[in-house]
């Protein structure tokens, strides 16, 4: 259990940016030696506003940005030293959700194609077969509660929360053991965020995932992680479990966002 | 399974052909956008089958009838004879063929060179990016019909090398056009994820790119049809495109200026023609633009 | 005190599209005072922004038609006036501040400028506002204008306001700019607010101070507001009263320690049992099963019933009228005693 899946340490990610109109370039240091382990099945929560690095630090983990310096390990392999091949391997592993379900679809891709897509691409790890892949298809559909008739569907049929449905379905497609979420249930309806909320609590539940939780909802954040890590201007601010930081805040900063959290503190109507 | 997994099933199901009805339902609101595919059908019907229509078949294959020549129109000649006597309406009939076929090869070749030009630079980026503009830019600033009239030249004429001609003049706007949609598609999330997943970039040109760019390209093949039946038929007008007796709308206004304006109708009917293809294409476009264009999506 | 700042009464509203004719908006009840911040919630297609929409008369009709009812600000009824009374009303008396600030200031005019117009045209008819002689000239007005600008800037707390004047909108944060977007909505002093979503697209600080400044601006110019937001808690901590609008209804309303201490019917329950929070255990959280009905085919009688846990058949029968439950406390139900127990 205690077995870290993702290191990331001490990095650091710095831009080059243009000031003025001639030269004067300037530096921007979305990450200062950020340092994270994310414990195998775990969710870990990390917490920033617009413009902490959290996008930044999202897309290294991906790989899609290297960064300036320190190390990101995926089972203590470290991503820079990875062979084309094997970061190829590497991304059937790791893999994630989005926060805008009506962007992150392709518009021209029926549910089947988008959903068998990571399957196709791993076709040399996964070698499953056409009729297979479809069969995979509904039964991923079916694990995040829609069903194989959506299969023929187009996105725009869907509705925001079904949307993000089909990209959890295309985030398992290729059997991930790490789960990015980036702002997964922000841009949906509170009714709608609850359900999709549980489904990722039971998913994690049955498939045993690691879900590396990004986001500015400290409810949210409190809900679903078990340990939290505050995130401010590129640098790491405050990380523990849960509770302590909700209950016993070390660091100015938390003790602000928590205040400034709103929240509706009444008892509960009991509904059905 | 709790409840909170449950789908929500009160959505109305909604077919495929949801999209198509709706784009239809929205062309079919803009009355210019009707009239414009209905001059649309009427030339492309006559592109097929005007060869066969034609009230003299034989005028067309080249046969010449001077004991009638300059009839003014009448219940007979609808568009009045030529110098050689001819039919002036069949001809323009049979012509439509040459001029439609040929303004579509051009809108065609110059936009497949212009979208892998596009589609290449925006993708790559960096030195393959600029190469591949500058040389696009370059073929901008040379006028369109002087560079067409040197292509014909060097490659001589007839109706192939005039296509070609044209084509190779034609793409640069495809180029720039393609190159910025797939600069903007490529920061779609979609790709992003496409990229997560592990796929390659040939993948996620053809499969994530381009399908989503196709539209706009679509609405300017249409808007560009017409002036590519225009240059053709100044190409023709020229001299250097197809020659007669072949029948096509530049040539017979070219042949039809000597007679003018004593025997106007000679010139009516192929200019009436050129100039209602281009009115119809242009019309199409634009409606085709309002329902495919996302920005003017709701 | 006359009679009330805002008061919508039966409100219906027409949206003809392809698809066929929705009534979005089915019979809208709401009054509001002066002092008095109201929340109105729901999901999204629950016809909130519409609402806010109609009181600036802002949709678009066609394709939207009013069918019944009346929206009366300060008695004069909206829907009537001829266009240019109502575009005085804009801006002027009726203030509107929208989600996205990026793409409601003008990119190529400094923000000082966009302030300055809005505070002329707010002064070609009450010359008040800026606080000149009579007689003054195009330049002394100007300048009170810019004074203003700058005092507006500084009331909604920017930092070294004066000199911001002069930059350009790319030179505000998302939380600068929502500011500044507040501050052209307050400039022609409006006596009613609508804010439709403001803080949404906003961290969680910069939502807290906006908040704080909304609310000290009603207590300081005795206003209204509107606050249309899909967020509970935010309303819970900012509005006075809160309506609860669920597919063009309003189901819920009342002062807010009310509605959200006791919420009465199953929607505003279902809602707020959908909310995180400190108490709730990972995995029970209750989410609400369906979607927002379609409004071209309504589901008949009551609209929630298709998702309402505790519907009867009796109701699908007919729209449930508002039941008064005490201090302006009204739901929308007829299952509120089977609540009672449950």
């Amino acid at each position: 259990m205690s077995e870290p899946i993702l290191q990331i340490e001490n990095v650091s990610k710095t831009y080059a940016a243009r000031r003025a109109l001639f030269g004067r370039t300037a530096e921007v240091r979305a990450l200062k030696d950020v340092s994270i382990s994310v414990q195998k099945g775990e969710s870990f929560g990390l917490v920033g506003e617009s413009g902490s690095g959290k996008t930044t630090l999202t897309r290294s983990i991906l790989h899609l940005e290297t960064p300036s310096a320190g190390r990101i390990l995926f089972e203590g392999q470290d991503l820079a030293r990875l062979s084309p091949a094997d970061l190829r391997r590497l991304r059937a592993r790791v893999q994630i959700v989005f926060q805008d379900p009506y962007a992150s679809l392709n518009p021209r891709m029926s549910v089947r194609d988008i959903v068998t897509e990571p399957m196709l691409v791993h076709h040399d790890i996964l070698g499953l077969s056409r009729t297979q892949r479809t069969d995979r298809a509904a039964e991923l559909l079916s694990l995040v509660g829609l069903g194989p008739q959506h299969l023929t569907r187009y996105p725009h049929e869907f509705s925001g929360g079904q949307r993000q449905r089909i990209c959890i379905a295309r985030a398992l497609a290729s059997g991930p053991e790490l789960l990015l979420l980036d702002e997964p249930t922000s841009a949906l309806d509170v009714s709608v965020q609850a359900q999709v909320l549980n489904l990722l609590c039971e998913l994690q539940d049955r498939l045993g995932l690691t879900y590396f939780f990004i986001s500015h909802d400290l409810a949210v954040v409190r809900y679903l992680c078990s340990r939290v890590a505050l995130i401010y201007r590129g640098e790491l601010v405050e990380e523990g479990t849960t509770d302590e930081i909700f209950d016993t805040p070390k660091s100015d900063y938390a003790r602000m966002l928590i205040g400034a959290m709103p929240e509706v503190k009444v008892r509960r109507g009991a509904t059905a | 399974m709790t409840d909170s997994v449950q789908t929500p099933r009160t959505e109305p199901v909604r077919h495929r052909d949801d999209r198509l009805r709706r784009a239809l339902f929205r062309f079919s609101q803009s009355k210019l956008s009707m009239i414009g595919a209905a001059i649309v059908a009427v030339v492309l019907f006559f592109a097929v089958f005007g060869t066969v229509l034609a009230p003299f078949p034989g005028h067309v294959a080249g046969a010449v009838d001077t004991a009638n020549q300059f009839q003014a129109p009448s219940a007979a000649h609808l568009f009045g004879t030529n110098e050689l006597g001819q039919d002036v309406l069949s001809l323009v009939m049979a012509g439509t063929t040459v001029s439609v076929l040929a303004g579509f090869g051009v809108v065609l070749i110059g936009s497949v060179i212009g979208t892998l030009v596009g589609a290449v630079a925006g993708f790559v980026g960096g030195w393959t990016d600029e190469g591949l503009m500058r040389l696009t830019d370059l073929t901008l600033t040379i006028p369109s019909l002087i560079l067409a009239m040197a292509i014909a030249a060097a490659l001589g004429p007839g109706f192939t090398n005039m296509v070609i001609a044209i084509s190779l003049s034609w793409w640069p706007g495809y180029a720039r056009l393609v190159r910025g949609e797939v600069l903007a598609a490529r920061e779609e999330v979609y790709v992003t994820a496409a990229r997560a997943i592990g796929a390659s970039p040939a993948r996620i040109l053809f499969r994530h790119i381009l399908p989503n760019v196709v539209s706009p390209i679509i609405v300017k093949m249409s808007l560009d049809m017409g002036f590519a039946i225009l240059t053709v038929a100044g190409l023709g007008f020229i001299g250097i495109g197809v020659r007669p007796p072949t029948p096509e709308w530049g040539t017979l206004l070219s042949l039809s200026r000597a007679n003018m304006p004593g025997y106007w109708w000679t010139a009516m009917a192929p200019g009436l023609a050129m100039f209602l293809a281009v009115f119809g294409f242009n019309l199409l476009g634009d409606g085709l633009r309002d329902i495919l264009d996302p920005k003017a999506r709701r | 005190m006359t009679g009330p700042l805002l008061s919508i009464r039966d409100l219906h509203l027409t949206m003809t599209s392809f698809d066929g004719a929705a009534h979005v908006l089915n019979g809208i009840d709401l009054t509001v005072q002066r002092g008095e911040i109201w929340g109105l919630v729901g999901e999204s297609g629950c016809g909130k922004s519409l609402t806010g929409l109609s009181i600036s008369r802002l949709v678009p009709t066609p394709p939207a038609t009013y069918r019944k009812g009346e929206i009366r600000f300060e008695g004069r009824d909206i829907l009537k006036l001829p266009l240019r009374e109502m575009q005085d009303l804009r801006g002027k008396r009726i203030g509107m501040i929208f989600q996205d600030p990026t793409t409601n200031l003008n990119p190529a005019y400094r923000v000082g400028e966009q302030l300055i117009d809005v505070a002329l045209a707010a002064a070609s008819h009450d010359p008040s506002v800026l606080g000149c002689p009579p007689g003054a000239g195009r330049r002394e007005r100007r300048r009170a204008a810019r004074r203003l600008a700058g005092e507006m800037l500084e009331r909604v707390g920017i930092p070294d306001a004066g000199a911001r004047l002069d930059n350009y909108p790319h030179e505000f944060s998302g939380g600068m700019r929502q500011r500044v977007l507040i501050a052209m909505a307050l400039i022609g002093r409006p006596d009613l607010l609508i804010a439709d979503e403001p803080t949404t697209a906003l961290d969680v600080s910069v939502q807290a101070q906006i908040l704080k400044l909304l609310k000290g601006t009603v207590a300081d110019h005795d206003i209204g507001v509107i606050l249309i937001t899909h967020n509970l808690g935010v309303v819970a901590e900012t509005c006075s009263h809160v309506a609860v609008m669920y597919a063009g209804n309003i189901v819920e309303s009342g002062p807010v320690s009310n509605v959200i201490e006791s919420p009465a019917h199953p929607y505003t329950r279902a809602l707020m049992a959908a909310i995180p929070t400190k108490a709730s255990k990972r995995g029970t959280l209750k989410g609400l099963g369906g979607t927002v009905p379609n409004l071209i085919t309504p589901p008949p009688g009551c609209r929630f019933a298709p998702r309402c846990p505790l519907a009867i058949p009796a109701c699908t029968a007919a729209l449930p009228g508002a039941v008064d439950l005490g201090a302006d406390h009204r739901a929308a139900c007829i299952r509120l005693e089977a609540l009672e127990h449950v």
